[in-house]
Order: C-alpha cells, then sequence, then structure tokens
C-alpha cells in the first residue's frame, strides 16, 4: 500500500464526510425554511389605516359622575378586511367636567363589564372585579385600572381616539 | 440500549430503517423519490403556512391572498414556495417515474409499488387541479369552469361527478369548499398514506437490483445513498428558493365571469391535455377528454403486466427509451402548439399581487406620478425609504400646501434658503399635478405610489394632457359634463370604448365629445387604466 492513511483509514475519513453533509445538507434546509415560516407568522402585517377619530355621541348633557354606554360604529383593520364594527365605551364626566372614556372590556381578563348603578360602582360578571367611577380597582382580580380612551370633545360631542393601556396600579 | 429506545424501540427502527441492504449498483439515478417525499413535505408545510392566513370562500379567497402577497412580511416567499414547488413535484414525480419505467424497476415482484406509484402521479395533478381554483382569480376561475365542465362529461358518471365537485350549474361558493376541502382535507392524508405505503413495499422488495448485482456485495442505505439522497434534495431545494425568490408569481383580477376578454389557460402541465381537446369535435370530443387520457392511465397501470421479460440492463433497453422519447416528443409537441396558439391578451396585466393603492388617486394624481419620474425627482427624494440627499417626502411632519410647494418647484431656494434643489421646468399644470401627487404621500403608501405601474401612469399623464377631466369625473375627481369613468368597465367593452374614442358621435349620438387619434399604445394604456378604476362612483377608494 502506498498510500497516507490505510483502506480503513480512507473509509472513516470518507463516512465522516458523508454524515457531516447529511447533518450539514438538513440544517441549512431546515433553517431555510423555519427563518421565513416563524416571520411570516410572527412579525405583524402592514398597518393598512392611520387610527382616526371616531364620533362616540352628545356629551354635553351627561351627568357628573354617572357613567353612560355610549354605542358607536368603528372601522377596525381586521386582517384582509375592514370591519365596520359596534364598539362601546363608558363614558363618564369626572371632577372639572373632564369627560373621560373607559375601553368595554376588563383588565382582567377581557369579559364586558357594566355600571352598577345601586352598588355604584363597575362590577365585571366574571371574576368579580369592581372598580370606582374613575376606574381604579376597587376589588377583586384586575391587576390595572380600567384603560381609557384619548378623547376630545368638539361642539358638544365625544371624539374617540386610540385605546390607551393604563398602568400597573402602585 | 439506551432508556428512549427501552420504552419506544425508536432509535431499532431509525437503525433498522438506515441500515437496509441495497444492491450495488444504487446510485444517483436513484434520488428522485427521496426528493418527491421530500417536496410533498414542503408543500404540506408551506400550504399549512398559506392556510393560517386563508379564508376559503370566493370573495375573501382572493382578498386573503392579496393580504398574504401585500402585507404580510414574506409572504410572497411562502406563496413562491407553495406554487414553484408544486410545478417542481410534478416534475419530480414524472423523472422517477421515467427512471424506474428505464430500468425496468417495475417487473415481478415490484407490480403493486409501481401501480401505487401511478395512483400517487394522479394524486399529484388532483392537487394541481384543486389548488388552481383557490387564488379566485380570472385564471383560477376559467380554468376550473373547464375543469368541471370536462368532468359532466363523462358517461355515465358525468352528473354525479359534476355535483360531487360543485360544479353543478355555475361555480360558486359550494364548487370553493369542495375544492378545498379535497386540497387539504383528503388529498394529504390519501398521499401521505400512499407514500407510506410505497415505501413500505420498497421496503419489503428491496430496491430494484440489475442485472450483475447478484455478484457483488449489498451495500448500506446509511450513510452513502442517504448522502446522495441529501445532495440531490439540497439542489432541489435550492433549485426551488431561488425560483420562489425571483420569479414572482402574478395574481390576476378577481373572478369575473363577464370577463370576455379573458384568454383562460391552464397551468404549463396540463396544457399537454389542453391541446388534445382541440383535436375532437361534437360528439367526440369525449375521446380527448376523458377516453384518451383514461387509456393512457390504463396503459401506466398495466405496464408491469405487458413487459414481463428478464430484467435486463438499462443500456439494452432500447423499446423502453423509445417509448420516453415519444411520450416527450408528443408532450412537447403538444405543449408547444398550446403556447403558439395561445393570442397575446391585449390588455396589460396588473399584478394584485402587489399595492394597488394608485387605483385610488385621481388621474391628476397619476399624472404627477409621471412628472415626478420624468423629473427624475426620486434620485434626491427617494420614497421607498432609501437613504436620499433631499427631505424624505412621505415622512414631512406637516405638509406644505400645494401652492407653496409650486412656489418652491420654481425658485427652491427662494422658498427654503440654502436649497441645492434645481427649479423644475415644466408649466403649471403640470406643477399642479405634482403638487396634488405630493399631498397624497403618506409613510404607509409611498412605496407602493412610487412603484405604480407605467401602463396607468403613462394614461393618467394623457388624461391630463387631454384635458379628460374638464367633462369627466374619476374617482370623485373632475367635472360632470360627461359620464364618470368609474365602472365603465362594467357599462361596455373594451372595443366599444376604443372605437368610442375614434368617433364619439357613432357610437353614442348626439354626444359632443370630440374624436382623439390615440397611438395604439396610448390608447392599450388609456382603456386599460379606465377598466382598473374601482367600479364605485362618488368619492375615491380612500382606503
Amino acid at each position: 500500500m502506498v498510500t497516507d492513511h490505510p483502506p480503513a483509514q480512507a473509509d472513516v475519513t470518507r463516512r465522516k464526510f458523508y454524515i457531516a453533509m447529511i447533518y450539514g445538507l438538513w440544517s441549512v434546509v431546515a433553517t431555510a425554511l423555519s427563518i421565513p415560516a416563524a416571520i411570516y407568522l410572527l412579525i405583524p402585517p402592514k398597518l393598512r389605516k392611520m387610527p382616526e377619530w371616531v364620533e362616540a355621541g352628545d356629551v354635553s348633557n351627561l351627568e357628573p359622575r354617572v357613567p353612560v354606554e355610549m354605542v358607536f360604529r368603528q372601522n377596525r383593520v381586521d386582517g384582509w378586511k375592514i370591519q365596520s364594527e359596534k364598539t362601546t365605551a363608558w363614558v363618564v364626566k369626572l371632577a372639572g367636567s373632564q369627560v373621560v372614556a373607559y375601553g368595554p372590556q376588563c383588565t382582567h381578563l377581557g369579559c364586558a363589564y357594566h355600571w352598577d348603578d345601586n352598588a355604584n360602582h363597575f362590577l365585571c360578571p366574571c371574576h368579580t372585579s369592581v372598580f370606582a367611577v374613575d376606574g381604579a380597582v376597587l376589588s377583586g382580580p384586575a391587576p390595572r385600572p380600567l384603560d381609557r380612551y384619548e378623547t376630545k370633545v368638539e361642539n358638544g360631542k365625544l371624539l374617540l381616539g386610540p385605546l390607551r393601556q393604563s398602568k400597573e396600579k402602585a | 440500549m439506551s432508556w428512549l429506545d427501552h420504552r419506544t424501540g425508536i432509535e431499532t427502527a431509525v437503525r433498522n430503517f438506515l441500515y437496509e441492504d441495497i444492491p450495488a449498483s444504487s446510485g444517483w439515478h436513484q434520488v428522485f423519490g427521496s426528493i418527491a417525499v421530500f417536496l410533498f413535505l414542503v408543500q404540506a408545510f408551506t400550504g399549512a403556512l398559506l392556510a393560517f392566513n386563508y379564508a376559503p370562500t370566493p370573495g375573501d379567497a382572493y382578498n386573503s391572498l392579496r393580504y398574504i402577497l401585500t402585507e404580510v412580511t414574506g409572504g410572497h416567499l411562502i406563496r413562491g414556495l407553495h406554487h414553484w414547488g408544486a410545478s417542481m413535484l410534478i416534475v419530480v414525480v414524472v423523472l422517477h417515474m421515467t427512471q424506474v419505467f428505464l430500468y425496468g424497476a417495475y417487473k415481478k415482484p415490484r407490480e403493486a409499488t409501481w401501480m401505487v406509484g401511478v395512483v400517487l402521479l394522479l394524486l399529484t395533478m388532483a392537487y394541481g387541479l384543486t389548488g388552481y381554483l383557490l387564488p379566485w382569480d380570472n385564471r383560477a376561475y376559467w380554468g376550473t369552469v373547464v375543469a368541471t365542465q370536462i368532468a359532466s362529461h363523462i358517461p355515465l358518471a358525468g352528473p354525479y361527478m359534476s355535483r360531487l365537485l360543485g360544479g353543478e350549474g355555475a361555480i360558486g361558493v359550494v364548487t370553493f369548499a369542495r375544492f378545498y376541502g379535497l386540497h387539504v382535507l383528503l388529498l394529504p392524508p390519501a398521499t401521505a398514506l400512499l407514500i407510506a405505503t410505497h415505501i413500505y413495499l420498497v421496503r419489503k422488495h428491496g430496491v430494484a437490483p440489475t442485472p450483475g448485482d447478484e455478484i457483488k456485495p449489498s451495500k448500506k442505505f446509511y450513510p452513502r445513498q442517504a448522502f446522495t439522497d441529501t445532495v440531490a434534495i439540497f439542489a432541489a431545494f435550492v433549485v426551488l428558493f431561488t425560483m420562489a425568490v425571483a420569479v414572482r408569481v402574478p395574481l390576476e383580477r378577481l373572478a369575473d365571469p363577464t370577463d370576455t376578454t379573458y384568454i383562460p389557460r391552464p397551468d404549463w402541465y396540463f396544457l399537454f391535455l389542453f391541446q388534445t381537446l382541440k383535436f375532437f369535435d361534437g360528439p367526440l370530443a369525449i375521446v380527448g377528454s376523458v377516453i384518451l387520457p383514461s387509456l393512457a392511465v390504463l396503459a401506466l397501470l398495466l405496464v408491469p403486466f405487458v413487459d414481463r421479460g428478464q430484467m435486463m440492463r438499462v443500456t439494452r433497453r432500447t423499446v423502453a427509451f423509445g417509448f420516453v422519447a415519444l411520450a416527450l416528443l408528443g408532450w412537447t409537441g403538444l405543449t408547444v402548439a398550446a403556447i403558439a396558439t395561445t393570442p397575446k391578451p391585449d390588455t396589460v396585466a396588473i399584478d394584485y399581487g402587489a399595492p394597488t393603492d394608485w387605483i385610488g388617486l385621481s388621474p391628476q394624481e397619476m399624472a404627477g406620478i409621471g412628472y415626478f419620474r420624468k423629473e427624475n425627482c426620486a434620485s434626491c427624494h427617494n420614497l421607498e425609504g432609501k437613504p436620499s440627499v433631499g427631505p424624505d417626502l412621505a415622512n414631512v411632519p406637516i405638509k406644505k400646501t400645494a401652492a407653496w410647494m409650486i412656489a418652491h418647484f420654481k425658485h427652491p431656494a427662494a422658498m427654503v434658503p440654502g436649497s441645492s434643489m434645481p427649479a423644475i421646468q415644466l408649466s403649471d399644470a403640470q406643477l399642479n399635478a405634482l403638487a396634488a401627487f405630493l399631498l397624497k404621500l403618506t409613510p404607509a403608501n409611498a412605496a407602493a405610489l412610487a412603484n405604480a405601474p407605467d401602463f396607468a401612469v403613462q394614461a393618467g399623464l394623457l388624461y391630463q394632457t387631454k384635458n379628460c377631466g374638464g367633462c369627466h369625473q374619476v374617482n370623485g375627481v373632475g367635472m360632470k359634463m360627461g359620464p364618470p369613468l368609474n365602472g365603465v368597465a362594467r357599462r361596455r367593452t373594451k372595443t366599444w370604448v376604443a372605437q368610442h374614442f375614434a368617433n364619439p358621435e357613432a357610437l353614442s349620438p348626439g354626444s359632443f365629445m370630440p374624436p382623439y387619434q390615440f397611438s395604439q399604445r396610448e390608447m392599450d394604456n388609456l382603456v386599460a387604466y379606465l377598466f382598473t378604476l374601482p367600479d364605485l362612483p362618488g368619492p375615491p377608494a380612500d382606503r
């Protein structure tokens, strides 16, 4: 034998090469498929529309500290559709005639809460979170006060902007 | 033996699979089966991904696919992989069969393996047929009309086939649900089951040896042949990935049953069948659509029972080579004939897989895009977010008025001291159009508008030059002396509109529209543009 390696050694080297290539090439294929898939599923799609102001209703005759449920229609980008859907906001005039509008979902797990006239607080029927008229958590599992819409009032009409998540309670 | 193997036997199973004995002659010619299985898995994977953003009903199907293509990141790549993967799968399955045929590997006792393979070929084609409908564009719609009509002509079974496919009466929601159900619910498990059976049979009988193998020691599948298969699969994947990235698959107009100008053609691998249909008239039509294809499938199934001689070296199988050459010749001839007899569409094709924000612009704003291009504004004001010398026009926080912009175009340094922008030598009307376009720019639509198709921009320029807006409205802009032009596609044919330009009085008596002599190019652009306009008159569809 006039080789650097005995035949067995050459076979071992070749075998190692085959196995390395099998693992290597399959890793490249798996990466080239899984990274685009992750991008496709996880990166949010381009937003089609800037948020706009929506008219929720008349607030010129609101009684102070008595929340009113206002129902209005709003356009929402929903995947490949723009849905015109009914949305609600709990609107209340607080001290200094400041008008605030709460998003309709409990900050715990998203159930629809309502105003309890007798008890004078917001009550969530799911896990009995209770919120004060200013949105603060009074009791129950809710982690933060009610979320508020950005608002502005023009000619007695309430205009709502995007819903802002409230800060965690201190 | 490890803990896991002791409980599941998985390691032993994998080892048994990998250390299978294969004939000494095994090698590169046997990679196609593995590539086909790999491509099937890629189709299943990309298909599932597409299904995550897709709604299988007529209108929504189109809109959701547009959403995948224009808004979802990586959507084009995933759709490209699925589209080209389908074509490639057909190619690879046919190559696999050709190799087996040439080597005579279907001979006793491997007849069942071959027959299962033939059924797998038919399933692969069934994916192509059912998947074709799913984009619900014009191509999809008309392709499916023809396919369901053919199914309805099968003797005796025709009406039932037609009902099964939901194609009775007209193509609609039921057809769609049936095709989608077949494509994603029935065909994949059927394919998986048959592939498993196919592989089981290959293992049961062993890879077919060639004469001479009996005197040589057999080899192990792993690692040598596994390496060969891996390299082949990798090469196929590189080709597929490159095509998915580089070759754009267009999305055509939304399916329109009233579009009489559309020229329907099947996907390339069905063109030979399509061409065959043309050779048989009247009552003989069924020969081309049903009888010949059925006979061909039957012949394929019976191959192992016809050719029952001893195994021969592949180089001595001249008859088999003759058949393959004949089939290749016939297929190529029919396909070339089909392509050659397809008339060039007289319209400009629009890719709805790209953003079409420009459709909502007024013709004046479209003309503005034209001036923006003519004056080469993009060399300093890039609209696609690339760094450029001048201000980013899509992201200016405070918009200037049109009057300010026009003054600035004429004497840039007078409005912006120190500006190095050269003055633009255009008429007031042209500068006005340019300003109107710039006012429409937002960060969201800038790149899309910058890439508006040239035919529409040219049409906008022509519309602007001929002052069509002096009498007509487009997207709610213009005068109402003549009829609004949105929805003209519904009211008139393209030929009518073209003739009307040349002689309005002849087609609408009493019309006081002057005649226009356009070049063929101008006419094509303008008519295509007018027929692209959204149907609804009134305010522009301002998404």
